[in-house]
């Protein structure tokens, strides 16, 4: 038995790294620091150790080369789930390379609504630490903030802070979905203000926070069930705060076209830096979504939804959706690679499909192969991105399980195609 | 393997070779000198009536960091005009003002480039930084860890701790973010502007902290010559593009005493409010300074026309600069209590009078800075121009007549604004070697890279002597990397990895018991993840640390 101290998270998006680990043979529990979404995540027990074709157990390079086989003679493959570390992505993105195959991160479609907004007009942001520090109103637009990462409170928020006297006093102002839970009442019992709208509200609400900001007069008495009285009270708050930031969860805003509400918060937040300072700050960044987007990033020029079949990245945040390339028959192979969540299975398809997962990972209908590989920061070392997205964290290695690493696997089928290239 | 490079006409200024017709040996990766007695060369490269030199050497190039993938995610729209295909050879990206990892090694290698150093290494993101420098092939890198607007370092000043205390930090961190030198962007500024201030001069305070640029600039020029560390400090200084600079820049060298400093991209540091339209050269200001002061290097930070994409750590003169911005869309960024960035796309346009004459300012410094050792070949990538461009830069440098014949097509107003076209250098192979070679080498600190003499790693261009010196410049015959022939006619043929050239100053290990309160109560990673190992360079076996030595401190 072993206690390992320190450890980081990829699974949170926060990028926790207080974690206590102990360790038993194969068995890992989180004894001090877990919450709702670490805990689960690093306790999912390993099941599977060895490789499948169609459901038969195989020696690990039989599987490797079958996938390769597979991969050869498909035409348009797609390879979705992208949830992997730093070391996991440059392999997908070497096979993807070779094989000519679109890489699709499987949070794109969340994701898309930022970058969507950034592609368009930009934006200004800020990373965990200036919060911590600096934060003197949070405005949380549409989004259940502790259900996202439930110690988010305690660790950025009721803290001590180079730049408050007292942290208890932050200003929490939701608009949209309500808390969950308590989280964010303050020690000393100060609550959140809420306002409380259904999300699909939040465009037109946004718009007219802007305009408030913007000091233009609104003839209407309410907009989507908020009164205009309390939208002025939280433009003045977002206009006198030394350090406002206004954040959301771009998954949580399940509205079509929600990048418009997105770029209007950030052209918002640029308005008020006309006069003080205040901050964007977009949550995600689970389970390697913000991993994907950069090593995609570096590699192609573009966040992780990527086609290889001209031979060079070509980007179109909506034509290379896995689900609409499966369904609408133009893929004829699919690669899952998801290291992080054995919950998160493929979406359901006909053609070949090769997994490469975290094992447990349990399926409806067999795939081709399933190759069951090490989880970054439990299995072996690595490194993730937070959701602030600048700052990459190194992910620990706690236990000997001698699965192999996603790196690991899909550089061997790439391998594999560029031998037979070759030859 | 024994390879020789028979009869090519070499310029060394490492040794003092000026255009002189030599053979050069190698083996196992090195230049060795001729073996003696009976040897048999495996490989022998005719090279007569070829110019031979080292491989470059880029000190200044923003291509590893946050700041550089927020302008790749930010701009689609520049990349689908260069798409890049893959072959047998390398991997596929996109090109033009900011180019993928790999596109960046291959186009560097291309016009004889052997290494590339990223100047803006924020502490918290220098493990992004050197994992995108780790997927550039090709390429040996390194970075310059940016201090001076990092709380802790401003804590340090207001309570007044000695030169001792800020020179343990500064090694520290330098071993946290493996890095070979020490930068500071805006002294203070960044952190300012989270504090609401829009500008800050040399003697201004910040609002909290009660510090001034001035004295930043001051403790870390001496904690990087007390330590050692050859590389003097790089300083992107404050005002960055703001009319009237110049004196700002000239106070900044007065002002460092004698210490040893780099003011880098000085181009957009030297201007001056002159004219009808308030702004001039003060290129000819500058250049007498730098000429006079010995303890001064720069890198000019030359702009050139069309589209490209600024990306600084200097998010407070970033953000005033965001009503320029080309297409309109920008990115600043607050990071961690330890920097920022900014991100403002731009079109540099020779029709414009303040662009046109950003370009007289840089050619003008190039020209009348009269020790190549102590200036730089820099467009300061790619917030001047996209370094793809340097082939027609030395062409500016090296031909008058072309030089004019630009100069002509520019903004008229600007024309009379600079005294470029009376300027009658022009530079020299040598001088080009020395700037691009010899001098940068010597700059950083880095043992056996840069020359070609005998010890000397084997990292060697092979150019054919064209007039047209954009030509030759841009397509080398041979480009060898530790001795491997890595690209053929312009063409990569061959990849392999470079290393990662880092020092490692002493420092007293008691300072971390005062971080790691610092790291436990006010950041938000433990001081132990902070710290960047050696072996996450390595254990993907591709990348390598290369420790240079310190200089001896008197």
């Amino acid at each position: 038995m072993n206690e390992i101290v320190e450890v980081p998270s990829p699974f949170c998006g926060i990028g926790t790294d207080d974690l206590i680990i102990k360790v038993d043979g194969l068995k890992v529990s989180v004894v001090e620091n877990g919450c709702a979404v670490n805990t689960s995540a690093f306790e999912q027990p390993i099941t599977d150790t060895k490789a499948r074709i169609n459901g038969k157990e195989v020696e690990l390079n039989e599987a490797i080369s079958h996938a390769a086989s597979l991969l050869k003679n498909a035409n348009y493959p797609v390879i979705g789930g992208c949830a992997t570390d730093v070391n996991g992505m440059r392999g997908l993105l070497a096979l993807a390379d070779r094989t000519g195959a679109v890489v699709d991160n499987m949070n794109f479609n969340n994701a898309r609504k930022n970058i969507l907004a950034l592609q368009d007009s930009g934006w200004m942001t800020t990373t965990l630490a200036e919060v911590k520090n600096r934060c003197d109103l949070l405005l949380i637009v549409g989004t259940d903030l502790e259900g996202f990462a439930p110690r988010f409170f305690e660790k950025y928020l009721w803290n001590e802070a180079m730049f408050l006297e007292n942290t208890s006093d932050r200003e929490i102002i939701y608009l949209g979905t309500k808390p969950s839970g308590n989280a964010s009442t303050s020690p000393n019992g100060k609550t959140a203000q809420v306002f409380e709208c259904e999300n699909e509200g939040l465009p037109e609400i946004v718009a007219v926070l802007r305009a408030l900001v913007k000091g233009q007069s609104i003839h209407a008495e309410s907009v989507e069930g908020i009164s205009i009285a309390d939208l002025t009270a939280i433009a003045d708050k977002l206009k006198a705060a030394k350090y406002g930031v206004v954040t959301w969860a771009a998954g949580a805003l399940n509205y079509s076209h929600a990048e418009l509400t997105v770029q209007t918060i950030c052209e918002m937040v640029k308005d008020i830096n006309q006069t003080t300072r205040c901050s964007g700050f977009p949550l995600g960044g689970k389970d390697g979504d913000q991993t994907a987007n950069q090593v995609c990033g570096w590699t192609t020029g573009y966040a992780a939804r990527v086609s290889f079949a001209k031979g060079y990245p070509e980007y179109d945040p909506f034509l290379f959706e896995t689900n609409e390339l499966l369904n609408n028959g133009e893929a004829d192979a699919l690669v899952w690679v998801n290291a992080f969540n054995a919950q998160a299975k493929p979406p359901k398809t006909n053609v070949p499909t090769i997994v490469v997962a975290r094992s447990g990972m349990t399926f409806e209908k067999e795939p081709d192969v399933f190759i069951p590989v090490g989880t970054p920061a439990i299995d072996h070392a690595g490194h993730a991105f937070r959701l602030d997205n600048v700052v990459a964290i190194r992910l620990k290695k706690l236990r000997d399980s001698n699965l192999p690493s996603t790196a690991e696997v899909l550089n061997a089928i790439e391998q594999v195609l560029h031998e037979e290239s070759v030859c | 393997m024994l390879i020789k490079l028979t009869g090519g006409t070499v310029y060394d200024p490492a040794s003092g070779i000026d255009g002189k017709q030599q053979d050069i040996y190698v083996q196992d990766g090195k230049i060795i000198d001729k073996p003696i007695g009976d040897f048999l060369v495996d490989k022998e490269y005719d090279l007569k009536g070829k110019v031979v030199m080292s491989g470059a050497i880029d000190m200044h190039t923003h291509i590893g960091g946050g700041k550089g993938n927020i302008a790749r995610t930010l701009l689609p729209e520049d990349h689908r005009q260069d798409p890049v295909a893959s072959n047998d050879v390398c991997r596929s990206g996109c090109g033009h003002a900011m180019p993928s990892t790999f596109v960046t090694g291959y186009r560097y290698a291309e016009m004889g480039y052997t290494a590339g150093f990223e100047p803006a290494l924020l502490p918290i993101n220098a493990r992004q930084a050197h994992m995108e420098m780790g997927d550039i092939p090709i390429l040996d890198k390194g970075g310059y860890v940016m201090l001076g607007s990092d709380d802790y370092l401003l804590r340090m000043l207001t309570a007044k701790k000695d030169q001792k205390a800020i020179n343990d930090y500064v090694a520290w961190t330098m071993h946290s973010a493996k890095a070979i030198g020490v930068k500071v962007v805006n002294p203070g500024g960044i952190n300012a502007f989270k504090f609401n201030q829009r500008k800050l001069d040399l003697d201004e305070q910040n609002s909290h902290y009660g510090v001034t640029p001035r004295e930043i600039l001051r403790v870390l020029a001496t904690a990087v010559k007390e330590l050692g560390i050859a590389k003097p400090l790089h300083v992107h200084g404050c005002n960055l593009g703001v009319p009237g600079n110049m004196d700002t820049t000239l106070d900044t060298i007065q002002g460092i005493g004698g210490l040893p400093m780099h003011l880098t991209h000085i181009q957009f540091h030297s201007y001056g409010t002159e004219g009808d339209f308030k702004f001039s050269s003060g290129a000819a200001r500058i250049a007498e300074a730098v000429n006079k002061n010995k303890n001064i290097t720069i890198d000019v930070g030359q702009i050139l026309f069309g589209q490209t994409v600024t990306a600084s750590g200097d998010n407070m003169r970033q953000h005033a600069n965001n009503k320029f911005a080309s297409p309109n869309k920008w990115v600043t960024m607050d990071i961690e209590c330890d920097a920022g960035c900014g991100v403002v796309p731009f079109k540099y346009k020779d029709k414009n009078f303040v662009n046109a004459l950003q370009w007289a300012i840089g050619l003008e410094t190039f020209l009348l800075v009269k020790d190549p050792w102590r200036i730089f070949l820099t467009t300061d990538h790619p917030n001047g121009a996209p370094f793809t461009s340097y082939p027609h830069l030395i062409r500016l440098l090296m031909d008058r007549t072309f030089r004019n014949d630009v100069l002509s097509t520019i903004h008229p107003e600007a024309q009379k604004m600079t005294t470029l076209a009376s300027i009658e250098r022009e530079y020299t192979l040598q001088e080009i070697a020395i700037m691009t070679r010899a001098g940068a080498a010597k700059l950083i600190g880095l043992q056996n890279r840069g020359g070609l003499s005998a010890g000397n790693w084997a990292d060697i261009t092979i150019y054919t002597d064209n007039v047209d010196r954009q030509k030759m410049f841009e397509k080398p015959d041979y480009v060898f990397k530790d001795g491997e022939v890595v690209v053929i006619d312009g063409k990569v043929v061959h990849t392999k990895w470079g290393t990662t050239h880092i020092v490692k100053p002493d420092y007293d290990k008691s300072i971390e018991k005062d971080l790691k309160v610092y790291f436990d109560k006010y950041l938000t990673m433990k001081i132990d993840n902070f710290r960047i190992s050696d072996n996450e360079f390595t254990e993907d076996g591709r990348g390598s640390l290369t420790v240079h030595d310190l200089k001896a401190v008197a």
